[in-house]
């Protein structure tokens, strides 16, 4: 390879899309581990679709895999350099991914007359404009795979399964990279079957050795920037889902309570519920209930009991446990609730990323209901979010809400380790045994956070539940006592905002525009700002965590700049809430709901639209 | 290895130890007294730790029941007693969880969470109040009314079948289930008793009477001059003997039950069935919890199977992997698998 003249490039968009099935989301992953663990900063993002196996060379069935490297990475970025697709279907419809000029990879084989059919095409795709426009690799995937399982004595609808290392082989060599990072993990992954092994590895070579001889290519090699920014430590890859249960397990070790998850499958929320499964050794109590209102009921009964209790759920999960909800509001239990939101209403996009369920978080329940909302904003740092979830849920007495997304739980980050020692402590409220002034709703004074008193403890027996309580226990219908309990309500959530971080501006402070962005947009946002400053232009960013409350120096912030645009994956529901609380300011928004992460570029064009106004 | 999680207590309880300071607050003559009372009368004899008993309970009359009860209590949403209790007992095995529904919180909107709670077998005390209609609504049918009925919302008559309680736990595979009349608190006390110490899901139905909103729904089997024809009272190893004077009898014909009277068409007390509580087949469980119409109505414990408890193999699973995971700490889990030093 040392002949070819390396592109020297500070970060590279990789691109894998086939047929559900054809391994995409493994190829993508392979490569994201072996960039990041190479020293490239990485951020990835899988399309795929609802459908576990939708009919073969359909356009319905195409999953993609985006992966980004490089150096200083914030988001999955926009469009591709290196496109694989696996089907003329994939080809079709990722096409529109790719940047001009992109190197695009196609499996020759699957180009057959039927399979362009199902895929739409009347015709050959690929016009001489077309070939001009990009540089197209057609390369024998399918033959090529099942000749080497043939040479194994493997037959070819198990050798088709390997088609995926063929490609992954030649972004290898694009990519100049080696192959040993992914000879490692196929001999790990799959040391009780050698001979899946052997047909992978042998795939996987003879994709970067037929690369190797393409010299069509050989003017595209990249050699991409090594992470220069990146604070010393130890790091490891995690995705969104991974380290939002990580983050609840830490905070059960941290708090010493008893982590328990009562959930339901749901896309794509699913996924930290099978993290947790597996770790019994750390003590994570996790039940499958029989519906998303059991998986919530049985964290309230966990807290009630003791335990850090916790549900996840994705949109219509969070609907149907809005009423328990307000029992948790009610009984001023301690229990976290994790939304991965998807595109809605309804059923709506199950595999797709959006922001829409913000009004329900903050509104959705009957009564006057307040409860903590937080946002994750990177997949990495739903680690962070999780647990500080937890500890405001268990040090103010209240059900919080994390809200983090399809794009955050299921797109992977590098995540620098952090010690347990040196993550923050988390103080239950507990009653103490005897205690003969317990009170079920006696307050703080700083928090208004009530105390804990748990089944097993002696001299503490009281009642709680959904109907309204007077401070002593008792139930109460008294007019005044009501009013009373709903402002301490509200005021314990209100006081949350004295132990919570000023927010913060970045960008250029001391620009006319203020872009505000919450929850899983930071990465496109950051770009964005970043380069409109680096360009000149004059654009100061603040990015929300804390949603409910907010940081008491938000209206400050937002009364210094003459215009501000809120951006966010729904028609203006942060927007709303903004306006609600500080009708003072002035502010437009700019909204995407099409199931889809921003883009770096359309941000930018609206940003410049904005300061031209 | 079967496993105790509740603690004993050290001194002997009475009722008056479990009885609250909060006035009752069910209507004169109503049934809930007297299950109440019969549930006061149980607590000493379970032995537990007065700290260590939980009641949880939906919405409803009957779910009124944790305030008159002086232990930890949970009044919570309508349906979801079964799903609050199984959060707690996983939370904390040590607690013995007690779960009070009526027929319309417990077979109606919380009907999911009945069968999936019974089905799992996790050691739940389960008691059912069957009044056979909505009483805190003030008269609605119900998923027990009699067919036909006319309440306030089947003003022509209830076209709806109704469910059998006990036919919902066997199809549920369920491993204990109990009935019992709220006019007999001995008999109540004693199946709540069985029920608590058995190691795994149990349900109770109590035949419940409504004085307001449907009276007298249950007087075709309870009132004094029929009652001890219309019900049998099952005891597991003895014949199935009912009447005034234990004349009467159940015998299996080979198709179905059948009333046959000692003495008459040479019929002795060998032709007799005898009950088994403990046979793990459902068969002949779900006729006995079926009887009605001509034959009685069997009260006492119908079912009484043996099954490890959810509550047994959840924690084993616990202690296994806490025993052999790899993990011992969040530390390890988080340098695990591909890590590196920047």
């Amino acid at each position: 390879m040392s002949e070819n003249q390396l592109i020297n490039k500070e970060d590279l968009v990789v691109r894998f899309a086939g047929d559900s099935g054809d391994g995409m989301q493994l190829s993508g992953t392979l490569f994201s581990d072996a960039s990041a663990l190479t020293g490239n900063d990485i951020a990835t993002f899988p399309d795929y679709p609802a459908e576990i196996r939708a009919p073969h060379n359909t356009i319905a069935g195409v999953s993609g895999y985006q992966v980004h490297v490089g150096n200083h990475i914030y988001s999955s970025g926009d469009k591709c350099d290196i496109l694989v697709a696996m089907n003329p279907a994939s080809f079709k419809s990722q096409l529109k991914w790719a940047k001009k000029g992109a190197t695009v990879i196609v499996d020759a084989d699957t180009f057959t007359e039927e399979a362009l059919e199902k895929a739409g095409y009347a015709d050959n795709p690929f016009t001489d404009e077309l070939e001009r426009a990009y540089t197209i690799v057609h390369a024998p995937i399918t033959s090529f795979t099942e000749r080497i399982g043939g040479e194994q004595g493997v037959d070819k609808k198990t050798a088709d399964k390997s088609r995926n290392m063929f490609a992954l082989g030649m972004i290898f060599f694009l990519t100049n990279k080696t192959l040993e990072k992914t000879n490692a993990y196929l001999e790990r992954k799959f040391a009780k079957k050698p001979e899946v092994v052997k047909l992978n590895k042998a795939v996987l070579s003879e994709g970067y050795e037929y690369a190797e001889k393409l010299e069509l290519i050989h003017s595209k090699i990249v050699d991409i920037a090594k992470a220069d920014k990146m604070e010393k430590g130890r790091y490891r890859n995690i995705t969104g889902n991974v380290a939002t249960a990580w983050g609840l397990l830490a905070a059960s070790e941290k708090s010493g309570r008893r982590l328990f998850l009562g959930s339901y499958p749901i896309t794509p929320a699913t996924d930290v519920m099978v993290e947790l499964a597996k770790h019994k050794s750390l003590g994570a109590r996790v039940f499958q209930a029989e519906d998303e209102i059991a998986g919530i009921c049985s964290a309230i009964g966990a807290s009630y009991a003791g335990a850090l209790a916790c549900t996840s759920t994705s949109g219509p999960g969070l609907s149907l446990k809005s009423e328990a909800l307000g029992l948790a509001v009610m009984t001023e239990l301690p229990l976290v609730v994790v939304d991965v939101q998807r595109g809605g209403p309804s059923t709506g996009l199950p595999t797709k990323t959006e922001q829409s369920d913000l009004a329900q978080a903050l509104y959705g329940r009957n009564g006057e209901a307040p409860l903590v909302v937080v946002a994750a904003s990177s997949s990495a740092n739903c680690f962070y979010w999780a647990f500080n979830a937890a500890k405001i849920a268990l040090e103010h007495m209240t059900p919080v809400i994390l809200l983090t997304d399809g794009y955050l739980g299921n797109g992977s980050q590098l995540f620098r380790i952090p010690k347990m020692a040196d993550m923050p402590e988390i103080k239950p409220r507990l009653a103490k045994e005897n205690d003969p002034n317990y009170r079920p709703f006696r307050r703080d004074e700083e928090t208004y956070a009530r105390e804990w008193a748990l089944p097993g403890m002696a001299g503490l027996s009281h009642r709680v539940g959904g109907l309204e309580k007077c401070p002593d226990g008792p139930l109460s219908t008294d007019p005044e006592n009501h009013a009373l309990m709903v402002h301490n309500r509200q005021e314990k959530v209100n006081r949350v905002a004295n132990y919570i971080p000023d927010q913060e501006v970045h960008g250029n402070p001391d620009a006319d525009l203020l872009v505000i962005g919450w929850g899983g947009t930071a990465g496109a946002l950051t770009l964005a700002v970043e380069e409109m400053n680096n360009e000149g232009k004059k654009v100061a960013y603040t990015h929300f965590n804390y949603i409910c409350p907010l940081p008491k120096n938000t209206g400050d912030i937002m009364r210094r700049y003459k215009k501000i645009v809120v951006c966010e994956l729904n028609n203006g529901q942060f927007a709303n809430y903004l306006r609600a609380q500080f009708p003072e300011c002035p502010m437009t928004q700019y909204n995407k709901v099409m199931g889809l992460p921003f883009e770096v570029g359309e941000l930018k064009a609206e940003f410049n639209r904005l300061l031209e106004k | 290895m079967e496993k105790h999680f509740v603690p004993k207590a050290e001194v002997e309880y009475t009722k008056a130890d479990f009885t609250s300071d909060q006035m009752v607050k069910w209507c004169p003559g109503c049934g809930d007294h007297a299950i109440l009372a019969a549930l006061l009368a149980t607590f000493p004899k379970t032995g537990y730790k007065k700290e260590n008993v939980c009641m949880v309970s939906g919405i409803g009359c009957s779910s009124r029941i944790p305030y008159y009860v002086d232990t930890y209590g949970f009044h919570s949403i309508h349906g979801r007693a079964c799903a609050i209790a199984t959060g707690v007992k996983l939370a904390n095995p040590a607690l013995s969880v007690w779960v009070n529904m009526g027929d319309g919180d417990s077979m109606a909107i919380g009907g999911n969470h009945l069968i999936h709670a019974v089905r799992r077998n996790q050691d739940l005390n389960i008691t059912i109040f069957n009044n056979e209609i909505y009483g805190l609504t003030k008269g609605q049918y119900s998923p027990t009314t009699k067919f036909g009925q006319v309440t306030k919302t089947s003003p022509y008559g209830t076209i709806d079948y109704p469910f059998n309680p006990g036919e919902l736990v066997m199809g549920a595979q369920g491993t204990f289930f109990a009935r019992t009349l709220d006019c007999v608190p001995q008999l109540t006390t004693d199946c709540m008793t069985r029920a608590a110490k058995h190691d795994g899901c149990s349900v109770v139905e109590v035949l419940q009477n409504c004085v307001i909103f449907n009276d007298k729904t249950h007087a075709a089997i309870t009132d004094r001059a029929v009652r001890d024809d219309r019900t049998i009272v099952l005891e597991h190893g003895k014949p199935m003997l009912f009447g005034k004077n234990k004349e009467k009898g159940l015998r299996f014909n080979g198709r179905q039950l059948e009333v046959v009277t000692l003495g008459e068409n040479g019929v002795t007390i060998d032709d007799i069935m005898v009950h088994d509580e403990t046979i793990e087949d459902t068969g002949i469980h779900m006729m006995l919890a079926h009887m009605g119409g001509d034959l009685p109505v069997a009260l006492g414990v119908i079912r009484n199977v043996k099954k490890v408890s959810y509550t047994q193999l959840y924690e084993d699973q616990m202690d296994e992997q806490m025993e052999k995971g790899k993990y011992k700490c969040m530390d390890d889990l988080l340098n695990s698998g591909d890590t590196w030093e920047v």
